[in-house]
């Protein structure tokens, strides 16, 4: 294990961006979201949810795809696809970086998603433990360990030191890179910072969260249940979950006109919205208590079952604090999960 | 440049056919004018005009052809709204095949074979039935039961007329819903239509058109002795990408795009009902 004094975070920030790419939260306007890194900007490590999760740096809210021109009757197709140029994203939760495999799981599944390989080619994640996890944090549920995340590389962060643990072929590399700037040690330090930071985790209030039920052979009964009606009663199908989610991986793709031939893109969409599955002839999910059901039992049931069990939830509790009308996974888990106590 | 599936191929329409006032089919080939791609039938693409839109349709043309690829597509929606608009030599673009085909390697093989069609319905069977015409040995008695609207609106009628009905060992049944002068054939609805003919319960259906006629024409297959696990049917539902990514398509655990379209009925039961 490596270690560098937190004072000379900026120093190895440098050092890093002389090479590669650095996204890293950042404070700007009153909101932390990962961002590039430059001389100046405000690193603001110990945030622990940004407002956006770093979904974006592989599945970008909106990305241009690819070009067509046309003339007369023909069309030429323009392949916007580039290289991409190495970046390091650091900083990532636990809880991110387990939705960063669960992303995966989809975008590099057969056919695999090339917009989306190249991004997460380049990347090198740095992976940052949890000190302080968060009243509205769950990862736990999920089987996640927030104080020892995985990555190309790991790093924890305490008063007084950063330390520096690579896992990867990639993270060597970085490693390799920054290395002259840290010193050996840190492994007691690392060691007591998480069993202190475990005692918290598990006396979180949603740590004993019951997914018992959420299992494929009980899709039927869990979609049949009565219980969606009033879970879903109050929203109002803004989608706010579904954008500040980090595995939520919905797209739509659209064509643009643009002065200089016609443009498709991919962006984010929501299952959310009314218009999501209509049709020219019919929708299949006309009410938003249908549209509210999809989303809860995509994650907890649908994708497990495409998955091998894997949830599709990571317990970020960003939906938790976002939702406007504190609607949220948790209160799905509780009614629905198995047995919960309240 | 590494493939993609979401960039498409450019295609050429090279002959536009009106099969009734709303449905027209489309001849594709490649640029080069060879086919665009090979498929199975009961596969679909992803057919767009650049600007407006990219839909999902059923390639009905059979695999079986050599020389091209047809679309039978029904004006309903803003990008066949322009496509019934185009002329012959408009390119167009085209990915694909997506989906899972009809089992004609497999389950479909030596038996007696039931194609009912409503409507647009006959699009993705229209591959099925010229691919079992094809490999004609391969398989036993083909029963066609197709119904319409009007005589105007069934598609493909001269192919019917001309060639299915003439095929040996076939049997095609041809209604429409109200009577209309000219029309020799049966007058009434595909499901009780269906119940009349008395059909051979051992046979394979292959069920496609509207939902209110697969739902009553299923449930008189079954009064006439059928089993769900030898009658199909194929889903339609909002895709964007066409291979189980963009999230959109599913019904339960399964993706239309990626699962289906063709489902067995008793592989619908297990799903919740949203479709």
């Amino acid at each position: 294990m490596l270690k560098i004094a937190k004072e000379r975070l900026n120093e190895l920030y440098g050092k890093i961006a002389q090479t590669q790419g650095l996204f890293i939260p950042v404070k700007k306007a009153g909101e932390v979201n990962y961002a590039i890194w430059g001389e100046g900007k405000e690193v603001s490590l110990e945030t622990l949810k940004t407002v956006k999760s770093p979904k974006n740096m592989f599945f970008p809210q909106t990305e241009n795809m690819m070009k067509f021109k046309t003339e007369g009757k023909n069309i030429d197709i323009i392949d916007m696809r580039d290289e991409k140029r190495p970046y390091v994203l650091f900083g990532v939760k636990a809880c991110d970086y387990k939705a960063i495999e669960v992303l995966d799981k989809v975008f590099l599944a057969d056919p695999v998603d090339t917009f989306y390989k190249a991004r997460r080619e380049a990347t090198t994640i740095v992976t940052l433990a949890c000190s302080r996890p968060e009243e509205s944090c769950f990862c736990s549920v999920f089987g996640i360990d927030a104080t020892a995340p995985a990555g190309d590389v790991t790093v924890w962060l305490d008063n007084e030191n950063l330390y520096w643990q690579s896992n990867t072929e990639k993270g060597e590399a970085l490693t390799a890179a920054v290395k002259e700037l840290f010193t050996d040690g840190g492994e007691a330090e690392v060691e007591a910072q998480k069993a202190a930071t475990k005692e918290i985790l598990q006396k979180l209030p949603f740590a004993a969260l019951d997914l018992s039920r959420f299992k494929p052979e009980n899709l039927n009964e869990l979609f049949d249940d009565p219980a969606w009606e009033e879970l879903s009663e109050a929203c109002l199908g803004c989608g706010t979950c579904t954008f500040v989610c980090p595995t939520c991986q919905c797209f739509d793709i659209r064509d643009f006109k643009t002065n200089d031939g016609i443009l498709r893109y991919r962006c984010w969409d929501s299952c959310m919205y009314s218009d999501f599955t209509l049709m020219a002839h019919g929708n299949s999910r006309t009410t938003q208590m249908q549209r509210y059901r999809q989303r809860f039992m995509h994650k907890l049931v649908y994708y497990p079952s495409q998955n091998d069990g894997l949830y599709s939830c990571v317990g970020c509790g960003r939906c938790v604090n976002k939702c406007p009308q504190h609607l949220n996974i948790v209160k799905v888990i509780k009614t629905l999960g198995g047995k919960n106590d309240d | 440049m590494i493939e993609e599936t979401l960039i498409p191929k450019v295609g050429v329409v090279t002959d536009i056919r009106k099969d009734t006032p709303d449905v027209k089919t489309f001849r594709v080939v490649g640029t080069d004018g060879k086919k665009l791609f090979e498929h199975m039938p009961g596969q679909c693409a992803m057919v767009s005009v650049p600007g407006v839109g990219e839909c999902m349709f059923s390639i009905t043309s059979s695999p079986t052809n050599q020389e091209f690829m047809e679309f039978s597509i029904k004006k309903c929606g803003c990008v066949t709204e322009v496509l019934h608009a185009m002329e012959v030599g408009q390119q167009i673009t085209v990915r694909g095949p997506y989906g899972r085909n009809f089992p004609v390697e497999e389950d479909f093989k030596g038996k007696d074979l039931l194609f009912i069609a409503g409507g647009i319905g006959l699009a993705p069977l229209r591959s099925v039935i010229n691919y079992v015409r094809h490999y004609r040995e391969n398989y036993g008695k083909v029963v066609i039961v197709y119904g319409a609207r009007s005589a105007d609106d069934l598609v493909d009628f001269e192919e019917i007329k001309t060639e299915w009905k003439n095929e040996p060992n076939f049997e095609v049944y041809l209604t429409i819903d109200r009577p209309q002068e000219g029309w020799d054939d049966h007058v009434g609805f595909v499901p009780s239509y269906v119940k009349e003919l008395g059909l051979d319960s051992n046979m394979t259906a292959v069920l496609c058109g509207p939902p209110i006629m697969i739902k009553f024409t299923l449930q008189g297959l079954l009064e006439l002795g059928f089993e769900k696990s030898r009658v199909y049917t194929t889903l339609e539902l909002r895709m964007k990408c066409g291979v189980g990514k963009c999230g959109r398509c599913n019904v339960g655990d399964k993706f239309v795009c990626k699962d289906g379209p063709v489902f067995r009925m008793d592989q619908l039961d297990e799903l919740p009902d949203e479709y």
